[in-house]
């Protein structure tokens, strides 16, 4: 401290200080001073303006809602429109008596108690002056036509009509698209109020809730002059609002519906990709439900009977719904197998029917194992592992690669990943490893668990929708995309690829050793007993294009010890799930496909079939739209 | 203990003589006591009927009062030279909360304000800062040659400016702005050289351009809003225009009590927090608005003979911030309400309901009475 001077001058500080403090409380009584001006300008001048504002002529705002985009199909069909609905409405300031006019309103059209406790919940919401609160929905002609002719006994009550969102295809789209609902008092608390002026729906579910920003579009205003009843007298200005944009999907609405038939009223999903962009021409979740009974709101029984059926209609199996993979995680370990060294194509295996570890006494059966020793696929090699869908070799293969390559491997392919771009629902499985296992268990990983996910069994799960972009990278031969409903309408989901790379380092031979195998498991046949691929007899023997597919059963109870698996002893409900994926043409795969049929049994015998019917269904679409050009 | 009293008095040409009454006793300053319940009582009445009538509002803010008195009242207490000493900690304490706010305070309503201490309690710090900010630099100053140099000067800048801008990228504009005009208030009556003032004020119509770029959306919003409240008739500008009409409507005598129609009726926005003047105007008129400013005009000018009375620097200016801080609650709020400055989440003081600012205010008024009853009497 350079100080001059330690002592303080006390006296010069406080003539300062008290010099300062008038000014300051002079200020402070002129700003006072420039308010009241301000208050007496208002109050007293500008009096008799402000007056008239408030009491006589009133000028209102009104907002003006926007048009909500529509949403079309690959093929320029309307799957999200809007249409026209009346709704009574009761402007609240208008109105003599609230109780009064709601009773008048039921003996005339009939109002319940429930419907009465809902408007009694949206007149509370904060909103404008003279802004009219919905009383009842999608009023029938006659409604209209009683409310009309009595209109003149109920002043504020008024007949509205309003675009509201209609699905066209109803339930058929119900999974893929997702939908609109009511705006409900827990959505009112987070919303823009501003932008939602006018507006009662917002999208809840799949590409309706993914896009709502630029479907919802922007509201306009017009400022009117009323009276003091709250009737418009004259229209003074008015900022049209600006619609939402229209989007089109990569879904095609005929592929949606072939897909539909072909599963033909079994509970199940057939998620189908486009390989070369990752846009999903069907995502099928059946059963499924009308979401044009949630649009203007359900009443609570349907609601009840949808929520409790043990089908879980609401449920979207095919992005939500988790299961074991079963043996269609095999090609995808034959490329972790080919690409480590672990195995070549030509080392072939001796499989008696059953695999144990080193000095354990469990049994891992093949599926083919008999109790009396005559079961397993003989010799096997990497290729009739695949097209015979061996277990014994896929337990070598897995306990030989171990648990951290596996992880690693499959970790490309997208398991364990959320990757869908713009599906809100989508789930990301589970992708076990050593260290998933001891935080989630506090358990450390067995070799036996490792055997287990050899054949896709253990703590294994993936979406129907992982499974399908999974192979859809297999048809790419490493080449990875992320799943995608958007095909144009607003900027793209973008090029982030769900924060996948692309595989590159398998090298091209595997990829072409692991489809040809995914051939065969189709098109190999007359080769007798145990040496045809599993799903030639059901689906090969008249097919006049190249497919790669793979069956897989996924358990639902556990066999014991010692037990053959008897499928007439089990429940419906017990039974396997069947899985089929597939992709085509091999050369040039235009489409991949994941079918999985809850509680279906066989993957070949049940899911090929209807793999089959949807792929054929979509290569002829796209030979008819070619010969057109 | 003479020869230090004598060495204290300032020799500004008055003379206060005061013997030590009871009020002195128990460290309650009567005419701020008086002051205070006057305005709440007048508050709670228009809160009254700007919550229609609710009684549970009402209430709520009557509790929140009685927590503020009785803050008070510990505050009161305490002796300034305690707050002296403790105003670096708590500095460093309010920083370390407003960080913590920065790195762990969730969002609520878009903005990261406040910090939860679970199963005790849920605060905002920048409260705190409201009164610690002014302690510091009164501390600091108290310590130093006044008037300040101007390396002083520089350092009290970056002790308003960290509180101030880890406030505003919260966001919370209005808060930061009654911090750094309470520390500002301490350095301008510290005696910083005029030149420094009216240079700032010039440098700040100069750049308040280039400040533009900085604001936020939201905030350009409401500037081009003031300008032209017709520009927003959804949004913003329909409070301007609203409260606006409520005022103009309400003429020399008001509507009278309950019956503003434009409150009521037509549903004027946080009527009962930071519009809730618009109410006042409505209903009672300009006198009712003139009332209200009289008693707050009469208990900054109780501050203000507090801050002269005081015998230390320290007292002087902390007295003095609290006293002028409160002002420009004052006049932010009643300024926003009918178009004089742009809209910012300012409350009136001791009326608008909710928040925690009417517990600091009251907090402010006990260090207030701290000041004046602590100090050594001439027997």
């Amino acid at each position: 401290m350079a100080e001059p001077l330690a002592l303080k001058d006390y006296s010069r500080e406080g003539r300062a200080f008290f010099q300062r403090v008038a000014i300051c409380f002079g200020v402070l009584i002129v700003l006072t001073l420039l308010l009241v001006s301000r208050l007496f300008y208002l109050q007293i001048l500008q009096h008799d303006v402000y007056s008239t504002l408030s009491d006589n002529n009133r000028i209102q705002v009104e907002p003006l809602p926007p048009v909500r985009g529509l949403i079309y199909d690959r093929h320029g069909e309307l799957i999200a429109d809007n249409v026209p609905t009346l709704n009574l409405t009761i402007t609240p300031e208008s109105v003599q008596g609230m109780d009064e006019t709601l009773a008048q309103i039921d003996a005339l059209i009939g109002l319940s108690e429930d419907e009465r406790q809902a408007f009694k919940r949206r007149l509370k919401r904060r909103r404008r002056p003279y802004e009219s609160v919905p009383v009842l929905f999608k009023l029938s002609a006659e409604e209209q036509a009683r409310v009309a002719v009595n209109g003149y006994a109920m002043p504020g009550v008024h007949v509205e009509a309003r675009l509201v969102r209609h699905y066209p295809k109803g339930q058929l789209m119900a999974h893929a698209v997702g939908s609109v609902r009511r705006i409900n008092e827990a959505d009112a608390r987070k919303l823009d109020r501003v932008a939602y002026l006018g507006t009662d729906h917002i999208g809840k579910i799949g590409v309706e809730k993914h896009y709502e920003d630029v479907l919802l579009g922007t509201v306009g205003y017009q400022r009117v002059e009323t009276n003091a009843h709250g009737r418009v007298m004259a229209e003074l200005a008015r900022i049209e609002p600006v619609p939402g944009a229209d989007l089109t999907l990569h879904v095609d609405a005929r592929l949606q519906q072939a897909a539909v038939e072909a599963l033909d009223g079994r509970r199940g999903t057939v998620v189908a990709m486009e390989p070369r962009t990752g846009g999903i021409l069907a995502l099928v979740s059946e059963p499924s439900y009308d979401p044009n009974l949630f649009v203007t709101g359900i009443d609570y029984e349907s609601y009840a009977s949808l929520r409790d059926s043990a089908d879980i209609p609401l449920f979207n199996r095919a992005v939500q719904g988790q299961y074991e993979p079963g043996s269609t995680i095999k090609p995808m370990l034959a490329i972790a197998g080919l690409a480590t060294g672990t195995v070549s194509a030509d080392m072939v295996l001796k499989d008696p029917g059953w695999f144990r570890l080193p000095k354990d006494k469990r049994l891992y059966r093949d599926w083919n194992w008999k109790a009396n020793g005559t079961g397993g696929h003989g010799e096997v090699s990497l290729g009739k592992a695949i097209y015979r869908s061996c277990n014994v070799y896929f337990y070598n293969l897995a306990v030989k690669l171990g648990i951290d390559r596996i992880h690693e491997y499959l970790g490309l392919f997208g398991f364990g990943t959320n990757t869908a771009l713009d599906i809100p629902e989508a789930r990301g499985g589970l992708l076990p490893s050593a260290e998933w296992k001891q935080a989630a268990r506090g358990l450390p990983w067995f070799p036996g668990d490792t055997v287990n996910i050899g054949i896709g069994q253990g703590d294994m799960l993936v979406t129907p929708l992982q499974l399908a972009t999974a192979v859809s990278t297999l048809a790419n031969r490493g080449r990875w995309v992320a799943p995608r409903m958007l095909m144009e309408g607003t900027d793209l989901p973008g090029t982030a690829n769900g924060g996948m790379a692309d595989i590159d380092l398998v090298p091209d031979h595997v990829w072409q050793e692991v489809i040809s195998a995914m051939e065969n498991v189709v098109h190999r046949g007359n080769q007798g007993f145990g040496e045809n691929g599993t799903a030639w007899a059901y689906i090969g023997r008249d097919i006049d294009y190249r497919m790669a597919g793979k069956s897989g059963t996924a358990q639902v109870v556990g066999i014991k010890q010692g037990e053959e698996y008897n499928e007439e002893e089990l429940t419906e409900r017990q039974r396997k799930h069947a899985w089929f994926t597939a992709f085509a043409p091999v050369d040039d795969p235009k489409i991949a496909l994941v079918v999985l049929v809850e509680n279906g049994g066989g993957g070949s015998s049940v899911a090929a079939p209807i793999a089959r019917e949807v792929i054929d269904s979509y290569l002829e679409s796209l030979r008819t739209e070619y010969a057109a050009r | 203990m003479s020869s230090e009293y004598v060495r204290r008095m300032p020799e500004s040409g008055f003379v206060f003589q005061r013997t030590a009454g009871i009020g002195d006793k128990i460290h309650l300053d009567l005419a701020l006591v008086l002051l205070l319940l006057c305005i709440c009582a007048y508050g709670l009445l228009i809160l009254y009927s700007a919550a229609d009538q609710n009684q549970d509002m009402v209430l709520a803010q009557l509790k929140k009062i009685g927590v503020g008195t009785a803050v008070m009242l510990v505050m009161a207490q305490i002796s300034p030279i305690f707050y002296r000493r403790l105003a670096p900690w708590l500095f460093v304490v309010g920083l370390a909360l407003l960080v913590a706010v920065y790195l762990f305070g969730p969002v609520l309503n878009g903005s990261r304000r406040w910090l939860r201490i679970p199963g005790l309690l849920v605060f905002q710090p920048s409260e705190l800062m409201k009164l610690i900010v002014p302690m510091l630099l009164a501390w600091y100053f108290h310590e130093r040659h006044l008037p300040p140099r101007n390396r002083h000067v520089f350092w009290a800048l970056v002790m308003i400016a960290v509180p101030a801008a880890l406030i505003v990228i919260q966001p919370d504009l209005g808060t930061a702005i009654i911090i750094a005009a309470s520390g500002l208030v301490v350095l301008l009556l510290a005696g910083i050289a005029w030149r420094f003032v009216f240079g700032a004020l010039a440098l700040g119509v100069l750049a308040s351009p280039a400040a533009w770029f900085l604001l936020r959306e939201y905030q350009r919003g409401r500037i081009l809003t003031f300008l032209d409240p017709e520009r927003d008739p959804l949004g913003d500008g329909w409070n301007i225009i609203q409260s606006k009409t409520a005022i103009g409507s309400g003429g020399l005598f008001g509507k009278g009590l309950f019956e503003g129609t434009q409150s009521h009726l037509e549903f004027l926005p946080e009527s009962q927090t930071d519009f809730i003047i618009a109410v006042l105007a409505e209903e009672t008129g300009l006198v009712g608005v003139v009332v209200l400013l009289i008693m707050y005009i009469l208990l900054m000018g109780r501050g203000t003979i507090i801050a002269i009375q005081a015998q230390d620097t320290f007292g002087r200016l902390l007295g003095s911030s609290i006293t002028f801080t409160f002002f420009v609650y004052v006049f932010v709020n009643i300024g926003m309400v009918s178009g004089v400055v742009p809209v910012v989440g300012v409350p009136l003081p001791l009326v608008s309901h909710g928040g925690t600012s009417i517990v600091t205010l009251f907090a402010g008024f006990g260090i207030l009475m701290s000041i004046h009853t602590h100090r050594r009497m001439m027997l």
